[in-house]
């Protein structure tokens, strides 16, 4: 899968889950996610465990921060690593 | 008794007991703990920090910000602790607004608060300034260079008197501004020689330090502990939010003392495969600041029955000030949450009506409270001071005894003196353990040059036990970005003061005194 494609299905999910109503040019990947409360602690739970199922991957605990799920971007890095 | 002597007490009898442990394995002995704060007191003292003062404490959660902690406090300052993830913009407010003689931060805060202090006009304020808060290394460090260019000359400590300010806990204020509340040495040791009567600390214990020391928690995490000889382990920001790490410094820091918001438990027990773990170590659990939803609360005692477990009620301006224990099993049909408790041995309660007088056991009333650990007021606000207590009814009589604080809590008084917590009398909502005062939400928004109306409500929420919700009208009518809202509201809030969810209005609605109609607006989407 290549990188767009998971941008593409990762804003789609926050949309979805989060961001009910929200116009999607709105979602850049370089909006901060996290330190703005669009994801909150259980949000970004959520949101590991749909990465997680989504893509076969493992997310250990101490990625599921800032560092690694704040953006779009970080999240699309996260996951292209591991596939 | 003073804060500062519970330390210097200990050092003397347990100089090599752990004091502090972070999680990557650093930690100081009391011995350790006591020199370093006598460097920060003398380097503080030699900067011109003396009794009466306010010492800003701008630091991420580590050995560092102990000590400094303990380093005001010996020059007989009092410490003012600020949330180090809050916008730099509130925590430039609060050190202006309460003049800090000289403010502790770090490197990496330093730009964003000299830019705020100097917009608040203090720009003068000195700044100690430490490369990195971590297992104590870098307050030594910076002690280190500081003494090489110029040498801190040793000075005493002080030991002040029971009406000395010890620290100013801010907390979100109905004006749109925080506000402090001033505790005094008193109102701090005659709460914690209640927590020694209480929860019987030993030398042998670890308590955990999972509430950031700006919250009113952290007075029991850091000084229980200190006065009786144990340890205290340290739950930095980013483990704290993390259920997964943090079950698993729960077992590794081997934590036999467990206090926090019951939102922390509850995802605990959901999301921290507590069951994977042997935590038999575990003696005690307290919690405080909300209501502990009974689902999650039954999840957690089936996952733990062995400690013992409990409810402890009290605002930032009493610390607590009731308390409960649960019974040993919980009952399967049980579906309202667990009393708050009965008064502590410390304080008096009483259960007024809106003239003051006392109601009859069973009635519902406000709770207020008197006695040694109630605050003398907040911090330059007379007339919010004022207004805290009870003047009227039984306020008016035996002043002798101290001033009787208005929670702003309605409870019920059940048989042996037991209370029942039924709700909040104002605006102010308890958001995962943090106060949040609705209007300080409201005033952000309407800095917003698109908003026209706004009105913000909480509302109950399975999932978040609590959901804040801003109702909107806007200037042309229509919506506005979500993302854009909620990263304009992150420029003047705390995360957990950030509405959750955004509606939008062509007008809000309103009263037949065209005030806002709450009532109304609780239960449009």
């Amino acid at each position: 899968m290549d990188r767009q494609a998971i941008v593409d299905t990762v804003k789609h999910f926050i949309l979805e889950q989060f961001l009910p109503g929200e116009d999607p040019d709105e979602l850049a990947t370089d909006t901060a996610l996290m330190t703005t409360g669009i994801l909150d602690s259980l949000a970004t739970l959520k949101l590991v465990t749909f990465l997680e199922q989504e893509f076969d991957i493992t997310v250990e605990a101490h990625e599921a921060d800032a560092a690694n799920l704040n953006t779009l971007d970080l999240i699309a890095d996260l996951v292209h690593g591991k596939l | 008794m003073t804060l500062q002597r519970y330390l210097d007490e200990t050092v003397a009898r347990f100089p090599e007991r752990a004091a502090v442990r972070e999680p990557g394995g650093a930690s100081v002995t009391y011995r350790e703990l006591g020199e370093l704060s006598d460097r920060l007191r003398d380097r503080l003292a030699s900067m011109g920090v003396a009794p009466g003062d306010r010492v800003g404490i701008y630091l991420r959660k580590s050995i560092d910000t102990v000590a400094a902690i303990f380093g005001v406090l010996k020059t007989g300052a009092a410490y003012v602790p600020v949330d180090p993830s809050a916008p730099p913009s509130r925590n430039g407010y609060i050190f202006a607004n309460c003049s800090v003689k000289v403010a502790i931060t770090e490197r990496r805060f330093e730009p964003g608060l000299r830019k705020h202090l100097s917009e608040e006009g203090a720009a003068d304020t000195p700044l100690f300034v430490i490369d990195e808060a971590a297992g104590g290394a870098g307050l030594r460090a910076a002690l280190d260079a500081a003494d090489a260019a110029t040498r801190a000359p040793r000075v005493a400590t002080v030991h002040t008197g029971p009406d000395a300010l010890a620290y100013i806990l801010y907390t979100s204020g109905s004006t749109g501004k925080p506000k402090g509340v001033i505790l005094t040495q008193r109102n701090a040791t005659s709460f914690v020689d209640w927590c020694s009567e209480t929860f019987a600390p030993a030398p042998e214990d670890v308590f955990s330090s999972h509430a950031p020391f700006h919250f009113d928690l952290s007075i029991l995490d850091i000084y229980t502990p200190l006065k009786h000889g144990a340890s205290l382990a340290l739950v930095p920001e980013d483990i704290g939010k993390d259920p997964q790490k943090l079950a698993r410094l729960i077992h590794d820091a081997r934590i036999t003392v467990w206090y926090s918001t019951p939102s922390v438990l509850s995802l605990l027990v959901q999301y921290g495969k507590l069951e994977d773990y042997d935590l038999s170590h575990i003696r005690t659990i307290l919690f405080a600041g909300e209501v502990f939803p009974i689902v999650h609360l039954k999840a957690l005692h089936a996952l733990l029955p062995a400690p013992r477990y409990f409810n402890l009620y009290g605002p930032t301006e009493t610390n607590v000030c009731t308390f409960f224990e649960l019974p040993p099993a919980i009952p399967s049909e049980r579906v309202d949450p667990f009393p708050i408790g009965m008064v502590c041995s410390h304080l008096e309660a009483v259960v007024v009506d809106d003239a003051g007088d006392e109601v009859g056991r069973g009635e519902r009333g406000e709770l207020c409270i008197r006695g040694a650990s109630v605050t003398p007021g907040y911090w330059n606000l007379p007339e919010q001071t004022a207004k805290a207590y009870l003047t009227t009814g039984v306020g008016a009589r035996d002043a002798a005894k101290g001033p009787w604080y208005k929670t702003g809590d309605v409870v019920t008084e059940e048989t042996g003196g037991v209370y029942v917590y039924a709700g909040r009398k104002d605006r102010m909502v308890k958001k995962r353990g943090y106060r949040v005062e609705l209007g300080e939400i409201e005033s952000c928004l309407y800095r917003h040059p698109d908003v026209r109306e706004a009105a913000v409500v909480a509302i109950p929420d399975d999932e978040l036990g609590l959901k804040v919700r801003a109702h909107l009208a806007t200037r042309d009518g229509g919506r506005l970005s979500v993302i854009a809202l909620k990263g304009f509201c992150a420029q003047h809030l705390p995360v957990y003061m950030i509405p959750d969810v955004f509606s939008f209005h062509a007008e809000l609605p309103k009263t037949s005194t065209e005030k806002t109609d709450y009532q109304a607006l609780m239960r449009m989407e």
